[in-house]
């Protein structure tokens, strides 16, 4: 029943010993102890669960762990260099973008995401983009005006560079 | 005064500042930890096996198949758990809730056992190998129905014995009626008789659930030396106490440790899952751990379904002269907090109204449905939804303007509320104000052409904080100056940690950011009635002022012994090192609070104090209303509160824009659609809650004021920006197209139906 998958995570070669059934969000939680991708709903409805394989977001909840064999997979826990957060993250404390923060790793994910698609968004491509991720808390406001916040953080740090 | 600068950051006034969240690196890197993904050495999982009934007796539960799935520990029923608690029921007003099912289940979704295993896959798979026989009862669901009917969920009411006014309900047998609370205020009947016009409606809200995306989890570890529980809990105090009292044990070998809440919003209040953990941990004697799924959330604890009949008597002038509201709260299954909703929610069903006369009967009902219990309001959003609803009809029949209708019949401060207490601190009416500028009320609305009509609407709502109620808080300060607070009010997203700091920084005259707020831990953190009714920042706020002023009394009391002359700047560390003669030693502050009550006397509800605060808000809607379809888009959402002296004014924000959120998918769309007990749409595909392009534009405002008793000017704001969103978009849908709707939610279908009728074209029933 079980066999092992090789991958790339956060930049890292690695491998584990999965199960036909296991999904992205138990794999990592169990072998590799990253929490940030959480399961919620269930049904890839919420966007807690959101993990980047092959640069493209998924909801881990019903992403196959045996689909990511071969695959680069990166996580929330990896848009931090060492001590400096990326300017997302920091856009979003900025913003007062969360409350509970249990949904915020998926958000953060995309709107990572949408900024390299997007890097000088107007309020309809956020919302759009960011529609699929859900927040209890409602922190919506000030989500869009953390992606703002993070596109002229961006811009300057590729001002500078 | 010392300083210290331990870790940099501002020095001076704390309070006020909008300090980013204390925890929020955690949060954006993915780090903070929620119960839902922890995981302890040798755990095992349980999955529930749960009723399919939702009225039956047990006529035999078959586990054979599951027991024989390969790497399941063990299946457990009540049988095993009345082995190691013998009396296995539990809940905060009354104890009337067993961990596993007891020869009847009451709803669909109870648990009705349960299975072990190290593999959760394997736990879940054999969960579903469960075979149980019911012989099935009538089963009742409505609220008004419960109130009067001979389908009786519990044979006898078992009262907790926490509150003293429930006592008289032990024993009692034949009714439904978990608790009536009754307000009688002046004399309705002979006010009605004498008044110029008379007007009765009925409202109705539907069940709807708190869905935090963190669903409820909790792990046990239980040791015969004593048990450590890790629980998304909002109240780890209370639920340290009924464990202990399950187990026979004193309070100081039952600890609850709360992790992060992915989410509370009143759900995860009280006991959940505590109790079931505990006794599956001690049958296996290995940590034990259940983590729900969304769907199971369902079957957990709800928002109180409720019906309002409300009459109103006016005189000529179109004043309120009498008004009598009955109140029936469908609570499920299980009483939970339902009979406090049901009293505390009581006192303000007749509104922030200057009414003489008032008769109020608020009815907690058992039913065959999943238990209802706290969510964000504490009944006072079904209550305004009612009434503020009522206002307008009023106004509109009586061909007034219903601002001036309201301002007409405010009560005002320095005035008796109907409870007997003199309203003091309550911002209501600049509240009102604020909105009525905000949408430039005087100035004419652009009515729309065509099919889409617009138009606006209002409402204004108070409510009593629940009282009385206990937060005690330990401040200590380290040899190297570094200070650390100890207070078990839970912070599961609404910024508390943040906000206790700010108070400790202000009194200490140290930047909050310095200050460590322990994680919550009932061996480590004192006493706290709970994270509830936005009690926290007004109770426990003068808990951790009294503790930070205890802390700096001894620190004045250190110079004066070392000998440092009155207004030394000497740092902290500095003292320490010259009283200790090395880093070392602590000062320990101290601080307990809990507000002045009267309980209110039993036949009447009167009382002079219910109640330490009032809080108050107004909301104001613009909606556009598409007569051809029915669907309704909101222009503009307009919230202003009164919460006193903002501690931290972006948290504030973000209280009053989430709150006044949470209510628009409450108003909107969110329902539990149930077939004979059974939820049918129990997932997140099926059972939509507010995404971001449900956000209309909105404007979010606390008034200038500050709460004469409160902390720093301070009060709670949690709930508050819930109490007025679903009347005035209600109110402002009325106005746009002259349709009036009596339930939630205020859907495109409900809209339709209601611009059929009104056109004399009704449409069928479903």
């Amino acid at each position: 029943m079980t066999r092992t998958i090789s991958f790339t995570l956060n930049g890292e070669p690695v491998a584990a010993e999965i199960k036909p059934h296991h999904n992205i969000v138990e794999l990592l939680q169990r072998d590799f102890n990253l929490m940030g991708a959480r399961e919620s709903c269930g049904q890839g409805m919420c966007g807690c669960c959101t993990v980047l394989v092959n640069g493209a977001a998924v909801s881990g909840c019903l992403y196959l762990a045996a689909f990511v064999d071969g695959a680069d997979v990166r996580t929330v826990e990896s848009l931090a260099t060492g001590d400096a957060l990326s300017p997302v993250q920091e856009a979003f404390i900025e913003a007062g973008a969360f409350q509970c923060g249990y949904c915020t790793p998926g958000f953060l994910l995309m709107a990572t995401q949408l900024l390299e698609a997007h890097p000088d968004p107007n309020d309809d491509q956020i919302r759009h983009y960011l529609s699929g991720n859900l927040c209890r808390c409602a922190a919506y406001p000030e989500i869009v005006n953390a992606v703002k916040i993070a596109a002229r953080k961006r811009k300057a740090a590729a001002a500078a560079a | 005064m010392a300083t210290t600068t331990l870790q940099g950051g501002q020095v001076g006034a704390q309070v006020g500042r909008s300090l980013p969240r204390l925890e929020a690196r955690e949060k954006v890197t993915g780090r903070a930890e929620y119960t839902h993904t922890m995981r302890l050495p040798g755990m095992l999982y349980a999955k529930i096996f749960r009723s399919t009934v939702a009225h039956g007796r047990i006529k035999s539960i078959d586990t054979s198949a599951a027991k024989k799935v390969p790497g399941v520990f063990r299946v457990v029923t009540s049988e095993d758990v009345r082995k190691v608690i013998p009396e296995p029921y539990y809940g905060p007003a009354f104890h009337d809730q067993p961990i596993l099912a007891i020869g009847k289940v009451h709803y669909v979704g109870e648990p009705v056992a349960a299975v072990l295993a190290t593999d959760p896959h394997v736990a879940e798979e054999a969960a579903q190998l469960i075979v149980a026989e019911y012989e099935e009862l009538p089963a009742i669901f409505d609220e008004v129905e419960a109130a009067d009917n001979q389908t009786l969920v519990h044979e006898e009411l078992k009262p907790a014995g926490t509150f003293a006014d429930l006592k008289h309900l032990k024993g009692r047998k034949g009714t439904n009626i978990a608790l009536d609370f009754k307000l009688r205020r002046g004399d309705v009947d002979k006010a009605f008789a004498e008044a110029a016009q008379v007007f009765e409606h009925t409202f109705r809200t539907q069940k709807v659930l708190h869905l935090a995306l963190e669903p409820y989890a909790s792990i046990a570890d239980w040791k015969e030396s004593g048990v450590t529980i890790y629980s998304g809990a909002q109240g780890p105090s209370f639920v340290r106490t009924e464990i202990a009292r399950l187990l026979g044990w004193p309070e100081n070998r039952v600890r609850i440790k709360v992790p992060y809440l992915g989410g509370g919003f009143g759900g995860k209040l009280y006991i959940k899952l505590e109790a079931l953990v505990t006794a599956l941990s001690m049958i296996a004697r290995r940590p034990v751990k259940v983590a729900l799924t969304m769907e199971e959330q369902f079957y957990t604890i709800t928002k109180h379904p409720s019906t309002f009949r409300i009459k109103t008597g006016l005189d000529k002038n179109g004043r309120i002269t009498a008004r009598k509201c009955e109140v029936w709260w469908n609570g499920g299954a299980y009483a939970d907090i339902g009979p406090r909703v049901t009293q505390k929610s009581g006192f303000t069903a007749s509104g922030p109204y200057d009414i003489d006369n008032v008769w109020v009967d608020s009815y907690a009902l058992y039913t065959n449905l999943p238990p209802a219990g706290a969510l964000r309001g504490f009944g006072i959003p079904q209550l305004v939804w009612a009434y503020e609803s009522h206002t307008d009809m009023m106004a509109r029949a009586l061909g007034q303007d219903p601002i001036e209708f309201r301002r007409k019949n405010l009560l005002r401060e320095g005035r008796p509320h109907a409870t007997g207490q003199v309203l003091q601190s309550c911002k209501h009416e600049q509240a009102l104000d604020r909105v009525v500028e905000r949408l430039n009320w005087s100035k004419p609305l652009d009515r729309g052409t065509g099919p889409v009509k617009r138009g606006r609407g209002v409402a204004v709502a108070i409510k009593a904080v629940i009282s009385p109620t206990t937060s005690v808080a330990n401040i200590m300060i380290s040899g190297d100056g570094s200070t650390t607070l100890y207070c078990g009010t839970v912070d599961m997203g609404q910024g508390s940690d943040t906000a206790m700091a700010q108070m400790v920084g202000e009194v200490l005259n140290i930047p909050a950011e310095t200050v460590k707020v322990v994680p919550r831990d009932t061996d480590v953190t004192p006493y706290d009635m709970g994270t509830l009714g936005s009690r926290s920042l007004f109770h426990m706020g003068h808990a951790v002022r009294l503790a930070a002023e205890d802390a700096r009394a001894k620190i004045k009391a250190m110079m004066r012994e070392v000998g440092e002359p009155e207004g030394s700047n000497i740092p902290l560390a500095d003292l320490f090192k010259k009283k200790y003669g090395m880093q070392a030693g602590n000062i320990v502050g101290t601080g307990s609070y809990k507000p002045d009550y009267i309980p209110p006397a039993p036949e009447t509800g009167l009382t002079t104090n219910v109640t330490p605060f009032w809080m108050s808000a107004a909301s104001g809607a613009e909606v556009e209303v598409d007569t051809e379809t029915g669907h309704v888009k909101i222009t503009r959402l307009i919230t202003v509160v009164d919460c006193g002296k903002p501690v931290n004014p972006k948290i504030v924000e973000t209280q009053i824009s989430g709150g006044s959120l949470m209510q628009l998918g409450f108003t909107m769309f969110e329902k539990m659609h149930i077939d004979a007990g059974q939820v049918t749409n129990a997932s997140l595909a099926d059972y939509k809650i507010p995404g971001i392009l449900d956000v209309p534009v909105m404007e979010n405002e606390a008034v200038a004021a500050e709460q004469a008793n409160g902390p720093f000017g301070a009060k709670g704001v949690g709930e508050t920006a819930t109490f007025c969103v679903s009347p005035a978009i209600s109110n402002a849908i009325a106005d746009a197209c002259s349709v009036r709707l009596m339930e939630l939610p205020l859907n495109a279908e409900a809209v339709f139906r209601a611009l059929r009728a009104q056109a004399n074209k009704p449409l069928a029933d479903e």
